[in-house]
């Protein structure tokens, strides 16, 4: 299993999503001036600040050459993920339903928080269980996700905020969520910062080894 | 206006708003700020971008703000000035 990990201008999660690909299998970077995806078997998209976030988050970094390939990765069925800035980016794409707002309480968030899986059937989620809580932390200051009541009915919801701790104000307490054929998963916590139990849980490793086991080219 | 090599060059102003019925937390955040300085009466705060630029081909502009300069989804954009 391989994963890339993609990287740009002002990415700063490349190398901790890198350390939690490699517990599941082997990774490299990907650059995002390069359309190459170099036949990896699954990409991620970590967070961070893509091109200064200027203009809105992610809205620039979808039309850089990387995107294009990783666009038609997962219109072909490869498994991607996007953690935080990278699914501002695969929102934007149109990879992803929804969209990424300021948090409601105007603050910048950076705390532990437990999230519910609400659906083990995509590659990012499949050794997980429906109903399991993980510990993983979250840090970001436009993550309220929100889609208009008209789209809410079609979303498939991966991660919910549980306990009823919705820190950003997501419509629904959404935490994460699929395309339609669930290959493409995005969430705003970073499962790639709980793979140490001296960080205080390896949660987020269920998320890596999924798609390490899910067979290449399924 | 023309540029030095005779190129017509047009300024245009795009105004970007959060959609209406979407919360926005800035706007909540001046609102509130105003009453502690004496400026009472003041609701509905909104928040949004001006984006100003100077083009070649004003017929660019609607399709320019459909892919990059707003996102349908969350706002709503209006092209002023050109």
């Amino acid at each position: 299993m391989r994963f890339g990990v993609v990287q740009f201008p002002g990415t700063c999660d490349d190398r901790d999503a890198l350390l939690a690909c490699r517990q599941a299998g082997e990774a490299e970077l990907l650059w995002h001036g390069d359309a190459d995806l170099r036949g990896v078997d699954a990409v991620v998209i970590p967070g961070g600040f893509s091109y200064g976030d200027y203009l809105r988050v992610g809205a620039i970094a979808r039309f850089s050459p990387v995107m294009e390939a990783v666009t038609a990765f997962a219109r072909a069925g490869g498994p991607v993920l996007g953690i935080c800035n990278g699914f501002q980016v695969l929102c934007e794409a149109g990879l992803l339903p929804g969209a990424l707002l300021p948090n409601l309480e105007r603050r910048f968030i950076c705390r532990q928080l437990a999230i519910e899986v609400v659906d083990a059937g995509t590659p990012w989620t499949c050794a997980l269980a429906e109903g399991q809580v993980l510990s993983i932390p979250a840090k970001h200051t436009t993550g309220r996700w929100y889609a208009p009541p008209e789209l809410l009915g079609d979303v498939r919801v991966v991660f919910r905020y549980a306990r009823d701790a919705n820190p950003n104000g997501s419509t629904d307490a959404v935490a994460g969520v699929a395309s339609a054929a669930g290959n493409v998963v995005g969430l705003m916590p970073h499962p790639e910062h709980a793979i140490d139990a001296l960080r205080g849980s390896v949660d987020g490793l269920g998320v890596f080894a999924s798609a390490a086991a899910v067979p290449a080219g399924a | 206006m023309a540029e030095p090599d005779g190129r017509a060059c047009v300024r245009a102003r795009v105004l970007i708003r959060p959609k209406a019925g979407i919360l926005d937390p800035q706007g909540v955040a001046v609102e509130q700020a105003l009453p502690a300085l004496g400026f009472t009466g003041v609701s509905d705060v909104r928040i949004g971008r001006l984006i100003e630029l100077e083009l070649d081909d004003p017929a660019q502009l609607e399709a320019m703000c459909e892919r990059l300069l707003a996102n349908p989804l969350i706002e709503d954009y209006e092209i002023v000035g050109r």
